[in-house]
């Protein structure tokens, strides 16, 4: 039990992170990093949806014949999305005013489908929701960190929109990173996008090298004496 | 060959029955939720349209006062709109027409155009638009001060030919990476403006007659 729910956890966030391992979704993903705000406000909207996607599959999928599964997700997706969106804009108007543009992007984005086609229709529920918003979360730190990096190197700024999310008092949250900075408009430009993405999976690429290797080269030696 | 036909029978019911229940969930989230999401787009629609007038320069009920605009192609409307006429001890003091540009990188731009009896644009705001989250939605007065450059300006100021972006030869500022955007809504307040003008008797002597 524990166990499960601890390699979800951790296939979420970094073993089979969406963003940087399994490269899914890539359409929102480089489209709407262009600042940390951006990239975290989009993550966290795709990680809710997922998990409600991720456990109505799973609570229907005995009911799904196989040869119409995919149409089946795509139609439940588009729904929860729909429904989503539409809640938001009646009931949480401050934070649609956040999100609301990324929420219909969020049905293009192929990680929703992936993990309920994957996970979610051979799982139950209660690990379905798990695994959906760990998902989630681990695309939002990728979406985080890029939008950050473009910021940072775009702009020269960090948390610049925050007041859309918190009023117009957090203006003050704005970090000034590289005062008199002129900006490099090919970080925040698509291009950007992609050499940022590069670099987080190059990055990520060697932290698994490196913490391979000692583990290598210990089961390495008992067979190089036998 | 008749398991054949019982599993298509099967599936497409199964298919069917999905997309039931999914229009059947839809169908009832829209009704629940039409009467709350109505509401806040009427509000937030005043605070936008108090926002092309300057504070003071009228003292009229803004959204009991808007007349109906007829669908117009130089206002970019398909369907019947409406305006707002704003009226400061009894004289009309400003115009706001609602107007589309119908060429925005991703579909049409909404916006409010305020506008003085002589002509000049006392703002602009765009109500809708689905430009790129980033890049081409500086126009929205939420995310920059783009658009505030209307303010004052008017057909003939600039020039006619001088109303287009600066990357066009015009006089109009815009941010590199997203032309489009402004360009579309640079038009459309041009297009609004030309609408003023040529039914300005109408837009300003209906107010009137509403005001007695």
């Amino acid at each position: 039990m524990a166990s499960e729910t601890r390699d979800i956890i951790i296939n979420g966030l970094w073993k089979q992170n969406p963003g940087v391992v399994q490269i899914l979704g890539m359409c929102p993903t480089l489209a709407v990093s262009t600042s940390l705000v951006n990239g975290l406000s989009l993550g966290l909207a795709t990680a809710v949806v997922m998990a409600l996607s991720n456990t109505a599959a799973a609570l229907v999928s005995r009911l799904v014949p196989p040869a119409v599964r995919i149409p089946i997700y795509i139609l439940i997706i588009a729904t929860l999305v729909t429904m989503v969106d539409l809640l938001m804009h009646a009931y949480l108007l401050q934070l649609y005013l956040v999100l609301g543009i990324y929420i219909p992007l969020i049905v293009v984005n192929c990680i929703v489908l992936a993990r309920v086609e994957a996970y979610a229709s051979k799982h139950g529920a209660f690990y379905s929701f798990l695994d959906g918003l760990m998902m989630g979360l681990g695309l939002s730190l990728v979406l985080a960190v890029l939008g950050g990096m473009r910021e940072i190197f775009g702009k020269g700024l960090l948390l610049s929109g925050i007041d859309l999310a918190l009023g117009p008092a957090a203006n003050a949250y704005v970090i000034h990173v590289l005062p008199g900075y002129q900006g490099l408009l090919l970080s925040i430009l698509p291009p950007g996008a992609f050499i940022g993405l590069g670099l987080l999976i190059a990055a990520r690429n060697r932290i698994e090298q490196v913490r391979a290797l000692p583990r290598r080269s210990a089961s390495l030696q008992p067979q190089q004496a036998t | 060959m008749n398991e054949f036909s019982h599993n298509i029978k099967l599936t497409s019911l199964s298919l069917f029955g999905f997309s039931v229940v999914g229009a059947v969930l839809l169908a009832g989230t829209f009704q629940l939720t039409r009467p709350s999401i109505e509401k806040s787009e009427r509000d937030a629609k005043i605070k936008l349209i108090a926002q092309v007038l300057p504070a003071g320069s009228y003292d009229s009920d803004l959204v009991k006062s808007a007349h109906p605009l007829p669908a117009d192609p130089l206002l970019g409307l398909r369907k019947p709109g409406e305006y707002y006429p704003a009226t400061l001890a009894g004289k009309t003091s400003a115009v706001v027409l609602e107007a589309i540009a119908p060429d925005g990188y991703d579909g049409e731009i909404k916006l409010l155009v305020g506008i003085q009896p002589d002509g000049q644009l006392t703002g602009v705001r765009v109500t809708e638009h689905h430009e790129t989250p980033g890049l081409g939605d500086y126009i929205d007065i939420a995310k920059s001060q783009w658009i505030r450059q209307f303010d004052g300006k008017s057909l003939d100021n600039p020039k006619p030919d001088d109303w287009k972006v600066k990357k066009d030869g015009g006089k109009f500022d815009y941010m590199t990476g997203a032309t489009i955007s402004p360009r579309a809504v640079v038009k459309a307040v041009e297009h609004a403006l030309d609408y003023f003008a040529q039914h300005k008797a109408e837009l300003l002597a209906q107010e009137v007659n509403h005001g007695q």
